[in-house]
């Protein structure tokens, strides 16, 4: 058995879990948070990202042990209170879900995606960085448009900012 | 149409739960006591069980119990069924195999479940499923299903006569070898229909209890039609009687078809959870769902079409093996009869058909209904035939659909559908208008000029959806009706719920559903919700698949809602004092026509439950429930075009244009429409280029069994996709819907293939069209030197 600490979106949690719990299964299983999903057993899917330290990770492919000590961003913990983060505001502004199973991971990605790039996305460069993310639903066409349209608001946020 | 009504774009009220990570989906849910369940599954394609020993295994920590087929059998669960009867043309019914929910002689494909593991985590019930010992005496595999109809062929089903499961034809042969005996051209075509997995992100899970206490039993499963499941749970497989039997489909993350059976998992997890006394939730992991959701497709077919002189086309004759893997799987006998021949006509004026499918057993996952299910495949044989023989014929692709074109309606198929209505030219028209197709030789020279060989093609498709009128189908061989049923519940504010049978997993009936609620009686979307998924619920349901759940399922809540304001008109007429065929409801106002008297929505609902002023006879109370049989199917139609851009060198294809105009009747919600349309084309293209199911000839082991071997589309194999429609209004239902789940998947295949022969110069080339395949194709059609 571990002992893993962490801070989850947050707020500090300490469990003793079998060694092997995947860091995907202590959030689902173990604390509740089941907003992160599971897609496939080779981390492919992207349906578990999680930000671990300020970067994406699948969180299907950490070991809860290992990312003891961290700091955990789950799709719960985006939105400050009822404000929705921009990128899943635009998710939802340009339908960029269906059947909602992969979009946690998909938000989490592009929003490590946005930040990466500093805002500054074209269309050929969010369907690359996409490359961790299947979704069966949509074709992909919309939440390239959400992705590109999340960057736009947030880039004009972060000159905001700076201008004030 | 209102901001809100029928037609607008309205951002989906189901979204935020999914955005904000707090949709509830099957695995999500957790029970005191829970245990977890881990399937032994068959490592051979086909193998008798010799002896199974649980002995070790059930000594490991936290086991609670391991269950067999002989427990399962000692108990009466009965065998999975296949509900549609279909009889072969010498009048015998179909071969059926008996297929247990758990193995107990012989395991007949890879994946098959053996033995259940109950134990107190996730990783326990896995070590112990791990360390069940199976003795085995491997039999021959057999895996193409022309090997399996060969004379002296291996039976795969002892009990079943052959490996043949029905030798099924449709049209008047004699018709069509008298329309080839004058033909001034024919052409014929050999296809393969790939066999696809799939793939709903969300893997398919089941939480089953039992309450010992009230003697009642719970299921909650990843569905598409908890009704259908409750019934054929009770009725058939003798889990639990279906009063006492309660399925709740909560989320689903994606279905495609693949949710629509009743699998052996969420029997089992029910039974062993009143067998071990603890509810027991099993989710399966990806290369359980590769090897045990029902696969799509798989077909080998022959076709030809016979032409006149002028290019008209006289006659259509096809002949389809269909592989259906180890089991008859719920509804695998419809899918290349019903759903695929009599489809075979397309858009087009032809005075003969005849199909012949014979239907195979062989050692392979069962194949079922994946999105558009018979369909797709009936597109591709046509719309590559066409496209072939328009250049066969010197003909353009375009000139000859629109010489052959049904241009009058209604139009009756020699192969059993009456299509209503449609406008094929019209899609024709914009599909072509949209991708420039004139400009394409400009845009070709100029690919020519970078090396690049660039190909244009097209596909002209239409389905038939709204499954179905219930006698219809009744007289085919289905051993259920295909009805929808809805219930309307007006709350004493004024506030309205809508029950439904139809299941949303992606497909946004909490938005589209309360969009027509909201118009009906002129107040705000945000007052109306939408409940599905639960039998608990929802009187009865027959769930989501064939682009039902417009044509069908909203039409039963219209056919409720007629009943609500006639009661409602009823109430506020006495209330009024005035006549009952004088009061209109709108914008939330109840009044009298043209006068200033009139009561608010609410007050008349407030009215209907106080009951203090009812006409004379009324009771009080304002929800009514229907039941909607459609008429006919519906039949949407459509043009899809591709282009692309193939580089010799590495015979690698990318799609540099893909458009679709799409004639859906009546659209209830553009943006949802437009979704839909987009996912479907990213599975049409993945059957096209990239998505191939592949099994070991000698082993049988699934070889692409992960998302390491099988290629999914990603999003840098798609680009984005120009979709528009045109709508002829369906006569048949009451708001005029053809549906437009499936089409995307249906039309795009053939479009992708006919771009690349036109890119390539040759006709020899099957789905999934990869780079290695294409590489090939150019060397043999020496295209590549000419390029170099």
């Amino acid at each position: 058995m571990s002992r893993v600490e962490l801070t989850v979106n947050g707020r500090s949690v300490a469990r003793e879990v079998e060694d092997r719990t995947l860091l995907v299964h202590f959030l689902r299983d173990h604390i509740g948070l089941t907003g992160t999903h599971v897609g496939c057993d080779t981390s492919q899917c992207g349906a578990c990202v999680v930000h671990l330290d300020g970067r994406a990770v699948k969180s299907c492919t950490v070991l809860a042990a290992q990312a003891s000590g961290g700091e955990v961003v789950t799709i719960e913990g985006l939105a400050a209170g009822e404000d929705l983060h921009p990128v899943q505001a635009a998710f939802r502004e340009h339908h960029g879900l269906q059947c909602g199973y992969c979009t946690p991971g998909m938000i989490m990605s592009a929003v490590d995606m946005i930040r990466r790039y500093d805002g500054q996305l074209d269309e050929k460069t969010v369907r690359h960085e996409l490359e961790g993310n299947i979704c069966r639903c949509t074709g992909y066409h919309n939440i390239v448009k959400a992705i590109l349209a999340a960057a736009g608001t947030m880039r004009q946020e972060d000159m905001r900012a700076a201008a004030e | 149409m209102g901001v809100e009504g029928i037609g607008a774009r309205v951002l989906r009220t189901e979204d935020r739960r999914f955005i904000t990570g707090k949709g509830k989906y099957t695995d999500d849910m957790t029970m005191p006591g829970m245990a977890y369940a881990a399937f032994v599954r068959s490592p051979h394609a086909h193998a008798r069980i010799v002896r199974i020993d649980t002995g070790a295994a059930a000594r490991m920590p936290g086991v609670i119990g391991i269950l067999t087929g002989k427990e399962l059998a000692a108990d009466g669960i009965g065998n999975l069924i296949c509900g549609w009867m279909i009889h072969s043309k010498d009048k015998t019914p179909m071969n059926m195999g008996q297929y247990p929910a758990i193995a107990t002689e012989t395991a007949r494909f890879v994946g098959q479940a053996v033995a259940v593991v109950v134990a107190e985590t996730r990783g326990e019930a896995r070590d112990a499923a791990d360390a069940v010992e199976i003795e085995w005496e491997e039999l021959p595999a057999i895996i193409d299903p022309l090997q399996a109809i060969a004379e002296g062929a291996r039976q795969i089903h002892e009990n079943a006569k052959s490996n043949l499961i029905y030798d099924w034809e449709i049209g008047d042969s004699a018709a069509v070898e008298a329309a080839f005996q004058r033909a001034a051209h024919v052409t014929r075509i050999d296809l393969v229909n790939n066999r696809l997995v799939p793939n709903a992100m969300e893997p398919r899970a089941a939480l089953g209890y039992y309450d010992a206490g009230s003697d009642h039993y719970t299921v909650w499963t990843t569905s598409q039609n908890p009704h259908v499941a409750r019934l054929v749970m009770s009725a058939f497989y003798n889990v639990a009687p279906e009063h006492k039997l309660r399925v709740i489909a909560p989320d689903v993350g994606g279905g495609f078809g693949s949710k629509i059976f009743i699998y052996p998992e969420e029997i089992v997890c029910l039974w062993a959870s009143k067998r071990t006394g603890v509810p027991v939730k099993w989710t399966g992991d990806r290369s359980e769902a590769f090897q045990t959701d029902a696969h799509g497709r798989d077909h080998v077919t022959h076709a030809e079409m016979a032409f006149d002189g002028d290019g008209t086309m006289i006659g259509l004759k096809v002949d389809t093996i269909a592989n259906f893997g180890a089991y008859m799987s719920l509804f695998s006998s419809a899918v290349p009869t019903y759903l695929y021949a009599t489809l075979l006509s397309g858009q087009y004026a032809l005075p003969a058909i005849h199909c012949n499918v014979r239907a195979v057993y062989t050692n392979t996952t069962p194949v079922d209904a994946y999105r558009g299910a018979g369909r797709p495949e009936a597109t591709y044989v046509l719309e590559r035939l066409v496209e072939t023989a328009a250049r066969e014929l010197g003909m353009s692709p375009a000139e000859l659909r629109r010489r052959n074109f049904i241009r009058s309606f209604p139009h009756q198929t020699p192969v059993i559908m009456n299509y209503d209505s449609g406008d094929y030219e019209a899609s024709l028209d914009a599909a072509m208008k949209a991708a420039d197709y004139d400009g394409f030789p400009a845009r070709k020279a100029e690919a020519a000029r970078r090396g690049r060989l660039r190909g244009i093609g097209m596909s002209c498709y239409i389905e038939a959806c709204g499954i179905a009128p219930s006698a219809a189908v009744g007289s085919l061989g289905s051993g259920v009706g295909l009805w929808e049923s809805a219930e309307v519940r007006v709350n004493p504010v004024g506030t309205i719920e809508v029950l439904t049978g139809s299941h949303s997993h992606g497909q946004s009936h909490e938005t589209t559903f309360a969009q027509v609620v909201a118009e009906r009686f002129g107040i705000p979307l945000a007052n109306v919700s939408v409940l599905h998924g639960d039998t608990d619920k929802v009187q009865f349901g027959m769930g989501t698949y064939g682009s039902r759940s417009g044509a069908v399922g909203l039409s039963a809540i219209v056919k409720a809602l007629d009943k609500v304001e006639a009661k409602a008109k009823r109430i506020a007429a006495h209330l009024l004092e005035a006549a009952e065929g004088d009061i209109e409801i709108r914008d939330g106002e109840v009044r009298v026509a043209g006068t200033d008297r009139k009561l608010a929505w609410h007050e008349v609902c407030l009215a209907a439950y106080t009951g203090h002023n009812l006409p004379p006879g009324l009771e009080p109370g304002l929800k009514e429930g229907a039941f909607y049989d459609p008429t006919n199917f519906t039949f949407p139609a459509g043009c899809y075009i591709c282009e692309v851009e193939i580089d010799p060198a590495t015979g690698r294809t990318a799609i540099v244009q893909f458009v679709a105009a799409d004639d859906f009747g009546r659209v209830i919600n553009p943006m949802v429409v437009e979704g839909q349309v987009h996912g479907g084309i990213a599975q049409g293209v993945g059957q096209a280029l990239l998505e191939a199911c592949v099994y070991d000839r000698d082993t049988g082991q699934l070889v692409t069994a992960s998302y390491n071997d099988y290629a999914m589309p990603r999003a840098d194999d798609l680009p984005s996709f120009k979709v528009s429609t045109t709508e002829t209004i369906c006569p048949g239902n009451p708001l005029g819907m053809k549906g437009c789940g499936e089409a995307g998947a249906i039309g795009s295949p053939p479009a992708v293939i006919n771009a690349i022969t036109d890119a390539i110069g040759t006709n020899e080339i099957d789905m999934p069209a990869t780079p290695e395949k294409v590489w090939r194709a150019i060397r043999a059609s020496g295209l590549a030197e000419a390029a170099e």
